[in-house]
């Protein structure tokens, strides 16, 4: 039997695309000290809000820039809630993932009636019948634009160690004249407005339409992934890529004749589960960020 | 005028802030609300009070809290020792199709056998789904959050997979199972739709209240949830507590989806998987994580649910709504509650440079 390698590999490269967006996002976050549950949400209203303006703009570059917008929306409300008003993480963040699907799912049954797909316009692939070169623009953007920069500011800018010094220790930031407040909305917001650009990547580059079930989980697979990286960029960005692999894979899978009598549900399930394993695995004695979870009160 | 943080805060506080939380919800669902066509204060009447006006349409209310009753106090358990069991409704789906699994494989069982079986399956399932996660937790220090939220996602294609495949219903060809034997019917209480899961369900509310508030147990529990070092220092063994807990929990949740399936549907179906789970969060969190809290948060939102399905029909308003207004309650609540840590003084104590 030939193994089609290229297509699994094409395939592991754009499924893993919107988990990168989504998990650098979450990343910022956690680094600055924040745990954004809010995550799965803002992935679902970038995905809608982006389809909603492609289907109504008829301009891609409109809906990915209403997506940003509505992501890093989504971040800032993430902001309010744990910076400064200091809800617990959990809550306020659960809380806006069901806000956000709820109201999506609300303007989607009043704007488009739920039954019918409507189907927009959506980003062609770059560099077509090129094999594994062959991706959407966002993958390119993912992978050799935004993953790098994270890195670097991260590591070599003020603004990233300004970040890391307020997650691991916003007393010690704070004597130093570092705003924890201002660093941690920053933080949310930019990462917010990742999500959203990962959700949209899923209606405006994937599908060009819109379904309830079109996030299903990633969110979380990204809250997963931080850990599974250990809040660093480059393990975080392998970490999507195997989750890839792993669900290109099971889709090679699902049409191979010889695996036919395997339920597809289970394939499905199958990454999830491979997550849930590398995590038992990497997730042992993790260090997490100093002030993880915790709100800054000054004293 | 400044705000400074509070030493001690009153008693009318909680009050006071759930009163300007629920005028801040009114308030942000307006226009949405208004923007869809329909009037706010019909809808909002149509939310809360025309479900209350009907004695069917208290049955469909208390029909609608009773799986919240469940999942609310699974998701209270929990949090209340520091166990952050996101999972309720993974959990819920599982106790259901354990449930399921007893109603398909012993049709021929006599109601007096076959209900509490079948009961005790499904909080079994609830169990076993709640406990990977539990033991990730407790052997290896692995976050409980995204174990447990990622399992949610695998209990409904789990479902769907069951559905699709051994379980599809025989008759119909649908991705149903097949209908229950009589055996298996919770009894249906007033002549209405509402079933005897709610009794279940008030047993719990009543058990867990006792439990918390009189017992020595309570008082580990709330010492191991509010200041684990100090608990632990004091002699509560935290670890053990979060442990039985967050099974505890599972097992809760897992019974609420056995109540659905024997009560409601007297089958199981795809459309189960509707966030009772997530709701439950909703529900323990405004309630306080106390039993009480949970019931009468779970009979509110079981009352904008019916509500919001009638204001589908009358006003053309979709039910979604209903969903948009009680996570916009819970984050204006906790919004409201976070502000009692302060207070506002009319000046500054003392002039401080710059």
């Amino acid at each position: 039997m030939d193994f089609p390698v290229v297509a699994v590999l094409a395939a592991t490269l754009t499924i893993a695309t919107p988990l990168v967006f989504g998990a650098l996002g979450a990343l910022l976050g956690e680094r600055a000290g924040v745990l954004n549950l809010g995550i799965e949400g803002t992935l679902y209203a970038g995905a809608f809000v982006g389809f909603l303006v492609a289907a109504r703009s008829g301009s891609l570059a409109l809906a990915t820039l209403a997506a940003v917008v509505a992501g890093a929306l989504a971040g800032a409300l993430m902001a309010l809630l744990t910076v400064t008003l200091g809800v617990n993480q959990h809550v306020a963040g659960i809380g806006t993932t069901l806000l956000l699907v709820a109201a999506c799912d609300f303007s989607n049954r009043q704007l488009f009636g739920g039954g019918q797909q409507t189907v927009t316009e959506k980003f062609g692939r770059l560099f077509a019948g090129g094999g594994i070169v062959a991706q959407y623009p966002m993958t390119y953007v993912a992978f050799l634009l935004l993953a790098p920069a994270v890195w670097w500011v991260l590591r070599a800018t003020g603004a990233g160690l300004r970040l890391t010094a307020v997650g691991e220790n916003p007393e010690a930031a704070d004597t130093a004249g570092i705003s924890v407040a201002r660093t941690r909305w920053t933080a949310l917001v930019v990462g917010g407005a990742l999500m959203g650009l990962g959700g949209s990547f899923l209606t405006l580059s994937v599908l060009g339409t819109f379904t309830l079930d079109i996030v299903s989980g990633r969110g979380w697979i990204c809250i997963a992934l931080v850990i599974f990286g250990r809040w660093k960029v480059v393990p975080v960005v392998l970490g999507a890529l195997l989750f890839g692999l792993f669900d290109a894979l099971q889709l090679q899978l699902a049409i191979t004749p010889a695996f036919g009598s395997i339920p597809n549900e289970l394939l499905i399930a199958l990454p999830y589960l491979v997550v849930i394993a590398a995590l038992a695995v990497r997730g042992r004695g993790v260090r997490y960020p100093g002030s993880y979870l915790t709100a800054y009160r000054r004293a | 005028m400044r705000f400074v943080l509070r030493s001690r805060e009153p008693r009318w506080l909680p009050a006071a802030a759930a009163g300007l939380a629920i005028v801040a919800t009114l308030a942000l669902t307006a226009g949405p609300i208004r923007l869809a066509g329909a009037a706010p204060v019909s809808a909002f009447e149509r939310y809360v009070v025309t479900p209350l006006t009907t004695g069917n349409g208290i049955a469909e209310v208390l029909l609608a809290a009773t799986p919240l009753l469940f999942t609310g106090l699974a998701v209270a358990i929990a949090f209340r020792v520091g166990y952050y069991n996101i999972g309720a409704e993974g959990q819920f789906l599982a106790g259901a199709m354990a449930t399921t699994a007893v109603a398909l494989a012993l049709p021929d069982l006599p109601t007096a056998a076959a209900l509490p079986l079948a009961l005790v399956g499904g909080a079994f399932g609830g169990v076993a789904w709640a406990f990977l996660p539990a033991f990730l937790r407790r052997r290896a220090g692995i976050d409980e959050v995204v174990t447990t939220l990622l399992l949610n996602p695998v209990a409904v294609l789990l479902l769907q997979g069951l559905l699709n495949g051994p379980w599809r219903n025989p008759d119909t060809g649908f991705p149903d199972s097949a209908t229950f034997a009589d055996g298996y019917r919770l009894p249906a209480l007033f002549g209405s739709r509402v079933h005897a899961g709610l009794l279940v369900g008030l047993v719990l509310v009543a058990v867990t209240a006792v439990v918390l508030r009189a017992t020595p147990l309570g008082v580990r529990l709330r010492a191991a949830g509010q200041s684990p070092a100090a608990a632990e220092f004091s002699g509560v063994k935290v670890g053990l507590l979060q442990w039985r807990s967050a099974l505890v929990s599972g097992g809760l949740a897992g019974l609420g989806g056995a109540s659905q399936v024997l009560g409601v549907q007297h089958q199981l179906t795809g459309s189960l998987a509707a966030g009772y789970g997530y709701t439950g969060v909703v529900v323990a969190t405004l309630g306080g994580l106390s039993a009480v809290g949970v019931l009468a948060v779970a009979l509110l939102l079981g009352d904008v649910q019916v509500g919001a399905q009638g204001a589908s029909i009358a006003l053309q308003l979709p039910s979604q709504m209903g969903g948009v207004l009680t996570s916009v309650l819970l984050l204006t609540v906790v919004a409201a509650l976070s502000v009692r840590h302060y207070r506002l003084v009319r000046r500054s104590p003392r002039a401080v440079g710059g």
